[in-house]
């Protein structure tokens, strides 16, 4: 029972129930059960697995209903759970989970607990009031998915909890939404004898302690919603808080089997009472849009969405339409993180409903300047459906009208490909080259080809040959990127094949920025090619992440830097970064761990053995390997670092460079192109937390100083909050 | 307290599972096959259109993890596309996610299917059918506009 109790959350009064009918049978059995709830307990809490910890508390508060635990010793656990508000120098996240474990469990045995330990209760109640008085919210606008409060404000999540129980309270505990079996076995059930729950000690904190993050509750629907359905809990009633941590429970269970999620989440009693659709869309669309991260990953949200609608064809397709709708109406204020989520949903979502959508019904964003998020987030919208179909599909499925917001033709461009460039410095060049590919020359004949082309930068050539030459490098890639064209496994096999020239051309890193930029040249129409050659090119060591880094910032690509793919492109660069030093990291410790291993097989073996000589012998190849490794390690951890910091630095020349030009010009410095950059910002904080911490002196003291302008300083100190 | 029945349905993870199907060109025992299938990074893809690009196919494929690789299934005889591909991961948790998440939606209007594969092998990109391309499409009845139209066999009649 206690597994399922843990791994079936949504379903705990059932449990609890039947512990409570056991329980009645045989007191023993109650007793060891509790107790190894207990354990398990405080198993989880030193595990850090914060979320099934509070369901075991809440299972535990439940038990009190059912007789099984005494409420006055559940009321003393919960006392020192809000003491834990009282430690000095512990993180906020501590305190606000013991809080969060208490005020979580009082939908379920408040009114129990109330009644039986009024005064206590009081006064726990009161802490927790100035406990949340006192706390800092600094971090809250950082995990916003709106910056306006209208029509649904984002409240905090432990503010929002305390409206609720305050609500709740003063309803004088009623709670009407959760099932409540034990009531219909109140007559055994309250015969029973109950246990006191041993005292309960929080565990202390500790350096390895890592709480979970706060959150943001995220509301799209109320009860105007839906006028002919049954009537939405509204946003401080507990039974909306009820309701919305067991849909959450069911997709936490089911994750893995979209069509028993889906089932599931259908069968969520109440249906009846409560508008059951718009909850489950509201639900899985806080986890979308979720900051940091969606506790899923993102594809499953599209294909949960699309069971729902296979399961409910008459009523959740309308509700769906209804929260896109809003959704894009609310754009203006969404934060840019949750655009780029709603931009892979709703394509990919229409990608399977055979781009069906009422396009005329947003011909309000054709008035507006291209950057506003309206326009911006229907052409971005439109080149993702692109590249899940193809271009005349994209023209053929939107109004004429929308023909400014369409894609490129995603075409490369060759500008070594008319007659009429043949003036162009390295034409004939080109030409050679060109030739001979497509007669299979090898690496060292493309070589003596490029020998022929001048340097532009006469002065910098120091006589060796391969300094860095921008015209060589452009004419080799532009005509290479031009005879691959064709598919994605053409111009990787051409990577792979001139590897070598590829390599040579760019060793220095102003080669590897201006390799770069030539093939966006080649393929701005074509950002996902723009995208996989860029993967490709850092994957076999063309180009590092730094150049990549540094190539996102460069004046050539600021036209298009708050396009979508930009940020896709810096993101997977930095992902690649982290699961580089990962690697290494771990054949560092296996490594250590084979060297254990033979040291412990050598000690058990010393008896028998005579031959000690060999001992060392055998460590020495090991050990080579552990201290390169190391070395290893030492150097990836150091590009990983410096890869942050580039990008920091340039963040913050950029940002600098925008603020100080709307002061001297008096110009408003919110624009839509500053919103977008300094939530881009934000979002490397967010999507990188774990690895930036290991950062935060250097940062502190070398980038984001109290000289920094404070707009771009607030960012620093939301995302310092967040785990203090 | 036995609840074993309802603890293996919290851990089902039935879209990730090995299918029935095994490759009878395999080289190799049953076992030899299905120990490859449970470690593959390698997902076969099948009833794609004829039309359907590498490109389409990385888009969609890619929002499960990082493509190593697409294969794509090519006509014996005429070197087309036939309607099939191979995509590896570099990780077999992405490949899984795939197997739960785009398997059996929609790729240019079309179901497709996915399953595992015990890995690319020089050869295997070509279809197995008489004609050249697919053994499904030799027999069909149905008219299949992205798959050549009929089937061979009713082609040929």
């Amino acid at each position: 029972t206690q597994n399922v109790a843990r791994l079936l959350p949504e379903k705990l009064t059932v449990y609890t129930t039947l512990v409570g009918l056991l329980n009645a049978r045989n007191y023993n059995f109650g007793g060891e059960f509790v107790e190894a709830m207990i354990r398990q307990l405080k198993e989880c809490l030193k595990v850090n697995m914060y979320n099934e910890a509070v369901h075991l508390v809440r299972f535990l508060s439940d038990l009190v209903n059912c007789h099984v635990i005494a409420a006055p010793s559940m009321v003393a656990m919960f006392e020192n759970f809000v003491s834990v508000t009282q430690e000095e120098d512990v993180p906020q996240v501590r305190c606000d989970w013991y809080m969060f474990a208490f005020l979580s469990s009082l939908p379920w045995v408040g009114k129990e607990l109330y009644e039986k330990k009024d005064a206590e209760m009081d006064r726990l109640l009161s802490q927790t009031e100035s406990y949340l008085k006192r706390r800092q919210k600094i971090h809250v606008p950082m995990l916003q998915v709106w910056t306006a409060d209208k029509p649904h404000p984002q409240e905090e999540y432990l503010d929002c909890l305390w409206f609720q129980i305050q609500k709740l309270k003063k309803d004088r505990w009623q709670e009407r939404h959760i099932l409540r079996p034990y009531l219909a076995f109140d007559s055994v059930l309250c015969e029973a004898l109950q246990h006191n729950l041993p005292p309960f000690t929080p565990p202390p904190h500790t350096e390895d302690s890592v709480y979970p993050m706060p959150r943001v509750i995220f509301r799209m629907f109320d009860y105007t919603d839906d006028p002919e359905g049954p009537v939405m809990p509204g946003s401080h009633s507990v039974e909306r808080f009820v309701i919305e941590e067991n849909l959450h429970c069911i997709i936490k269970s089911h994750w893995k089997e979209r069509k028993t999620c889906a089932a599931q989440l259908l069968s969520y009693p109440g249906n009846n009472k409560i508008p059951l659709n718009y909850h489950i869309v509201e639900v899985i669309f806080a986890e979308l849009f979720q900051l940091p991260s969606p506790p899923h990953i993102e594809v499953m949200y599209t294909t949960l969405l699309i069971e729902l609608c296979k399961l409910q064809p008459g009523s959740l397709p309308q509700v769906l339409a209804q929260a896109t709708e809003m959704l894009y109406m609310r754009l203006d204020t969404m934060n840019t993180t949750c655009v780029d989520r709603f931009i892979n949903w709703f394509s990919h979502h229409l990608s399977n409903f055979q781009f069906r959508w009422s396009w005329e019904d947003w011909s309000d964003c054709l008035t507006q300047d291209l950057e506003k998020p309206k326009p911006k987030f229907v052409r971005e919208v439109l080149e993702k459906c692109m590249r899940l179909s193809y271009h005349q599909r994209i023209i053929d499925i939107v109004p004429a009208s929308f023909s400014v917001l369409s894609p490129a033709n995603p075409v490369c461009i060759y500008k070594y490909g008319d007659e009429s460039n043949r003036s162009l410095p390295g034409y004939t060049v080109a030409l050679c080259l060109t030739i001979a590919i497509k007669n299979k020359a090898s690496n060292d004949e493309i070589f003596s080809i490029l020998k022929d082309v001048p340097n532009p930068n006469q002065d910098d050539d120091d006589g060796e040959g391969f300094t860095f030459n921008p015209l060589k490098i452009e004419v080799f890639v532009q005509t290479l990127l031009h005879l691959a064209a064709k598919s994605f496994s053409h111009s990787f096999s051409a990577l792979a094949k001139f590897h070598e020239v590829f390599k040579t051309l760019a060793e220095s890193d102003e080669g590897k920025l201006h390799v770069l930029r030539v093939v966006y040249e080649v393929w701005k129409n074509h950002p996902q090619m723009i995208a996989v050659l860029v993967d490709k090119m850092i994957r076999t060591q063309i180009v590092d992440c730094a150049a990549v880094a540094n190539w996102i910032f460069s004046s050539e690509l600021a036209h298009d830097f708050t396009r979508f793919y930009i940020w896709e492109i810096l993101h997977s660069t930095i992902r690649k970064m982290n699961k580089h030093v990962l690697k290494i990291h771990k054949e560092l410790e296996e490594t250590k761990a084979r060297l254990a291993r033979q040291h412990k097989r050598r000690d058990s073996d010393d008896d028998d053995d005579d031959d000690d000589r060999s001992t060392d012998r055998e460590d020495g190849p090991l050990e080579e390997q552990i201290e390169r490794l190391q070395e290893k390690v030492e150097s990836a951890q150091s590009e990983q670092k410096n890869l942050f910091l580039v990008i920091f630095q340039r963040f913050i020349m950029l940002l600098t460079e925008h603020l100080v030009r709307c002061e001297t010009g008096g110009i408003d410095v919110f624009t839509p192109w500053y919103k977008s950059c300094i939530e881009r910002l934000q979002q490397i904080f967010l999507q990188h937390h774990q690895i930036i911490q290991q950062y935060m002196v250097t940062l502190e003291n070398l980038l984001f100083t109290a000289e920094l302008d404070h707009h771009i300083l607030a960012v620093f100190q939301q995302f310092c909050a967040l785990q203090a | 307290m036995s609840c074993s029945g309802t603890l293996s349905i919290l851990r089902s993870d039935s879209y990730a599972e090995l299918s029935q199907y095994r490759d009878q060109h395999f080289r190799g025992t049953r076992y030899d096959q299905e120990r490859l299938l449970r470690k593959s990074c390698t997902l076969y893809v099948g009833n794609l259109s004829f039309y359907t690009t590498e490109e389409q196919i990385h888009e969609l494929f890619g929002k499960s993890g990082d493509i190593k690789k697409v294969i794509m299934g090519l006509d014996k005889v005429k070197k087309t596309a036939c309607g099939f591909c191979f995509v590896e991961y570099y990780a077999r948790g992405d490949a899984e996610n795939a197997m739960r998440y785009i398997n059996g939606t929609r790729l240019d209007d079309r179901i497709i299917r996915t399953d595992w594969d015990a890995g690319f092998k020089e050869g295997r990109q070509y279809g197995r059918g008489r004609s050249g391309g697919q053994v499904r499409d030799e027999y069909r009845q149905d008219y299949d506009a992205g798959r050549g139209g009929y089937g061979k066999t009713v082609q040929c009649q």
